[in-house]
């Protein structure tokens, strides 16, 4: 494949501070006009490796490559990257205008050109009779649209968002999410996100890397991370409410786990054979059957309640399978109680299991 | 009045209702009175003594306003008084003191600005371990670096002029500044850094386009520490002022008010010492709550 292809390509990247390693020989290709969220618990490397990508760090060792060029040595400001803090990090002395077109003084572009480009981006983002104003006078929101507003008019080959939405409030965070996610259809501009919010990564990238310690534990859709996720850690950080854990034992095709027997009927292994040995089933609450749809289910268990979240859209239950709780996500017009009984069904093909030492998907 | 009844009268709401004259509110106020008055009280008696006639000043009651007022020993102390065989008053230290201040003053300022804002935001190898050294100078007595200082200047060849002083100021006042600085601009969120690099802004591109115009409050807290340090500074201004025409005011001060020849003109020393305390006063007053700021800054420096 010609590099080419790729908008930014990270290759065997490491990033010590001392004797901590943040990053692990990293490798990663994103392509042209991705949206690729960089997904992870505080201290996993997500911003690091941000940072590093965007020339505000060096790393120990390793290259970055954008638009085919090698800019590990390069200036932030001759990377072609625009980036977005979580912070809004707005000039407070300068207008809007003042901040906007900030670079593009920095970098020499005539007054006229300015002009035209700072519009245009005010218009993109309507902002424009925000203008004249000062930070201090905006809304996070419209903050957050000016720092958006600040790399927008600079041209820039790759925009690297810092958790831009962690500052804001729920109802502005989904509100803004969405105008991402339009403004990324609209521009096609490769775009690297990082967030600690599942909700944002599942709903605004092409593909997701989920971090840990440093290193990328999956590079997927969110849809496959979702379907399939490749160890139990990306299983538990993906999904909400998380999924339920059963530790047992996988013998000839079949999970056990005292009481709990389920033969993985339907269920796509990742290997041709897979040995016994003992395991971790994964079922998320919402893909467990009850009411109506039980009868369709391949495994069907009678249970317990022992306690009830009502959400208003959905409701969760608590329930104990095999002595152990186990949560099931409900229609949040189901009327269950503590004490009630209730039948539950489980489909195996879309359980994930893995290995209980290694915890790698089976 | 009808008002005030019914506030008492009726059932607790709103806010509480406040004694005026109560104890504690006696005792506060009692004291903060007293204070001030034991405080006010020298710069009273100056003021009037300044104002007298010598003979009026030898009745002996130093607290009564003068029954003549006179300006002539504010005159003399400015432009008349004899210190030697020269008889110019304090007006040559004065305008000596300017000289100094104002070169030392920019200058120390600007170096320390700087300094901090390299040290926060563009870390160096070693900037840890040059912090550390500034900061070991804050906590050396003067004294120590006099002589060494001395015999310093002299090998430039500026020992005794005003330049020389203005840069013993200067790096005096480094490591105090150079924290002022550090921590100011430690404050200043990193981010806003990062986002100036981003677009495309070098050092001192930063410093002067976004770190400057954020940091105006701690250039005038600065700017106060500085110059009524300087102002006030007798020291230095002996030791490494070697001709009696170069002497800042403060020392000239000195020579006029412990001159042992000759009577004690009580009215001229006092007028003296007021004038020479006029700069910081101005400066207390014009500044206010900053003036403040500037001290509790100053205070690390013990």
């Amino acid at each position: 494949m010609s590099t080419n292809k790729y908008s930014v390509q990270i290759k065997d990247l490491d990033l010590a501070f001392g004797a901590v390693k943040v990053l692990n020989s990293l490798d990663l290709d994103i392509g042209e006009g991705e949206f690729l969220v960089l997904l992870g618990s505080s201290g996993c490397g997500k911003s690091t490796l941000l940072n590093c990508i965007a020339g505000l760090l060096e790393p120990t060792d390793g290259e970055i490559w954008i638009k085919g060029d090698n800019v590990t040595w390069k200036e932030p400001s001759e990377r072609g990257i625009g980036m977005v803090f979580q912070s809004y990090a707005l000039y407070p002395q300068m207008t809007v205008e003042g901040n906007m077109s900030f670079g593009l003084k920095n970098a020499r572009v005539p007054p006229d050109e300015i002009k035209k480009r700072v519009a245009r981006a005010a218009s993109v983002l309507q902002i424009e009779p925000l203008l004249q104003r000062k930070p201090g006078a905006l809304s996070g929101g419209q903050r957050q649209r000016v720092a958006i507003g600040r790399a927008l008019v600079r041209d820039v080959d790759v925009f690297l968002f810092d958790e831009p939405l962690s500052n804001l409030d729920a109802k502005l965070r989904a509100d803004l999410r969405v105008e991402i996610k339009r403004l990324h259809e609209q521009l096609k501009n490769t775009m690297i996100y990082v967030t600690h919010d599942q909700v944002e990564a599942m709903t605004l990238a092409d593909r997701i890397a989920i971090m840990k310690s440093g290193n990328i534990m999956q590079l997927s859709t969110p849809h496959e991370i979702y379907n399939r996720p490749v160890n139990k850690y990306v299983a538990d950080f993906i999904g909400s409410p998380s999924m339920n854990f059963i530790d047992g034992h996988f013998e000839k095709g079949t999970f056990k786990a005292g009481s709990v027997v389920l033969p993985m009927v339907g269920y796509e292994y990742g290997a041709p054979q897979v040995a016994d040995r003992p395991a971790t089933i994964g079922i998320r609450p919402e893909h467990v059957a009850t009411g109506a749809l039980v009868a369709a289910a391949p495994v069907k268990f009678d249970v317990m309640v022992d306690l009830v979240e009502p959400m208003g859209s959905d409701t969760l239950v608590w329930v104990k399978l095999g002595d152990k709780p186990f949560r099931v996500r409900m229609d949040g017009q189901a009327r269950v109680h503590h004490g009630d009984q209730l039948t539950i069904g489980i489909d195996p093909s879309k359980a994930s299991l893995f290995d209980a030492k290694t915890e790698v998907r089976l | 009045m009808a008002d005030t009844s019914v506030n008492t009268s009726r059932s607790p709401r709103g806010p509480k209702p406040k004694r005026i004259f109560s104890g504690a509110n006696i005792l506060l106020y009692g004291i903060l009175v007293l204070v001030s008055l034991y405080y006010l009280l020298p710069l009273w008696v100056m003021i009037m003594t300044s104002l007298k006639t010598m003979p009026e000043i030898r009745i002996g009651n130093v607290f009564a306003p003068p029954v003549e007022i006179t300006f002539q020993p504010w005159i003399q102390a400015w432009s008349q008084h004899c210190t030697g065989l020269v008889c110019k008053g304090l007006s040559p230290g004065f305008w000596n003191s300017v000289q100094i201040l104002v070169p030392s003053v920019i200058l120390s300022i600007v170096i320390a600005s700087i300094n901090g804002y390299a040290l926060v935001n563009w870390r160096f190898k070693g900037s840890e371990v040059f912090f550390v050294i500034l900061m070991i100078g804050a906590f050396i007595p003067y004294q120590i670096m006099l002589y060494p200082m001395v015999i310093m200047l002299r090998e430039l060849g500026v020992y005794g002029s005003l330049t020389g002083l203005v840069i013993v100021h200067t790096i005096f006042g480094m490591p105090i500044l150079t924290l002022l600085f550090r921590n100011y601009f430690s404050s200043v969120p990193e981010e806003l850094f990062k986002a100036a690099r981003v677009d495309g802004a070098g050092f001192w591109g930063i410093y002067f386009r976004i770190m400057l115009p954020m940091s105006l409050p701690i250039f005038v807290v600065a700017i106060i520490l500085q110059v009524t340090g300087i102002w006030n500074d007798f020291l230095f201004g002996v030791v490494f002022i070697s001709k009696a025409e170069n002497y800042p005011m403060t020392v000239q001060l000195n020579n006029i008010v412990n001159s042992v020849q000759g009577i004690k003109e009580y009215n001229v020393n006092m007028a003296a010492t007021l004038l020479t305390g006029l700069v910081p006063l101005v400066v207390y007053f014009l500044s206010g709550k900053l003036f403040v700021r500037g001290i509790a800054a100053g205070a690390v420096k013990g």
